[in-house]
């Protein structure tokens, strides 16, 4: 498994420790001002592996808010998961069963970009070229990740607010939706994105951002289709 | 001990969740490709979820209790542009972090 396109998939991942770091900090350090002591705090990073997700159950726990409600919005957040997977089903589905359980936990934000990414400039590639790929991307990543989250766990209150880490999280996602904005319905989808979630911000549990999302992507797809049908 | 019930339940239940949301189109699809129709569509998935997810973190941050903030929205400016431009990540970043800080301090912020 560890070859060269594990190596590529590694250097293309490592950009984002710059990200994991402050962001799993700043988690280890939300969680602990929740009231989560440290097994808890890491059992969450290490079995969830979602920052968005387990910020979005912090501040509910922070709020109060009914368990069901708090479960509920954190997967609706993740249900993004499940189109990332569908979508890497044709470049990585032949795997064994094993594998792919692996391959399941991998499946963050940052790996599911760079490697549809990576896949679609490199059509050559074999399953082996991109199951290694994708290791490679996801072992840059999420030990970081962890590792940083059990650091701002201990360091509890340390880091200074003029840090402002919150924004570590949208800096991150804006760097990964740069460069997939490469043709014009991405570009349209991801206006869709960005209003429709700021419009239907008063729905209850996230699903604004759900229905958002589903807008954006027939969007983005009924764009497509226009254009090459004018080309 | 704990601030708040049930975590633990939370916490597994957000485990197996987002587990089975991760396996679902890799384990039940495996090797299948989908209708041409459902992959134009999956194309687009991460650039219709990701934007809006952090629109609100970049327009109404909750750390300055959802007034808008020059610094964040110059750094997400930056960090786009750059990103769009040199699809260099750890450019981009850098550079966000840089204008965050760098608006900061002359605001006074």
């Amino acid at each position: 498994m560890v070859n060269r396109r594990f190596l590529t998939g590694l250097k293309d991942g490592a950009p984002f420790i710059l990200v994991a770091a402050p962001f799993g900090t700043l988690f280890g350090v939300a969680a602990t001002e929740t009231g989560l002591n440290l097994p808890e705090t890491m059992a969450m990073t290490v079995l969830v592996i979602a920052g968005a997700a387990q910020f979005t159950a912090l501040v509910l726990m922070q709020e109060q808010a009914p368990t069901l409600v708090v479960i509920i919005t954190a997967l609706a957040v993740n249900l993004r998961m499940a189109m990332y997977s569908a979508a890497l089903a044709p470049w990585l589905g032949k795997n064994r069963p094993g594998m792919k359980l692996l391959l399941a936990y991998f499946t963050v934000d940052q790996s599911f970009a760079l490697s549809s990414l990576r896949y679609e400039h490199e059509p050559a590639w074999t399953l082996a070229d991109r199951t290694s790929y994708f290791c490679g991307a996801s072992l840059a990543i999420l030990p970081p990740w962890v590792l940083f989250s059990c650091v701002g766990a201990v360091a509890g209150n340390a880091i200074p607010a003029w840090a402002s880490l919150d924004f570590a999280l949208p800096i991150c996602f804006l760097a990964i939706i740069g460069p997939s904005l490469r043709s014009l319905p991405h570009v349209i989808a991801a206006g869709v994105s960005v209003g429709g979630a700021l419009w239907l911000a008063w729905m209850p549990w996230s699903l604004g951002l759900i229905v958002a999302a589903m807008l954006a992507m027939v969007t983005g797809a009924w764009a497509e289709r226009w254009l090459e049908g004018q080309s | 001990m704990s601030s708040y019930p049930e975590l633990w339940f939370i916490i597994l239940a957000l485990a197996i969740g987002t587990f089975f949301f991760r396996w679902s189109g890799l384990g039940l699809l495996g090797g299948r490709v989908l209708p041409a129709w459902v992959l134009r569509h999956l194309r687009y998935t991460a650039v219709a979820v990701l934007p809006g997810l952090i629109a609100p973190f970049v327009f109404w941050p909750p750390a300055t209790g959802g007034v808008p903030d020059a610094s964040r929205l110059a750094a997400a400016a930056v960090v786009l542009g750059l990103a769009m431009a040199t699809r260099n990540v750890a450019v981009a970043v850098i550079c966000g972090f840089t204008v965050l800080y760098g608006v900061q301090w002359v605001t006074g912020g």
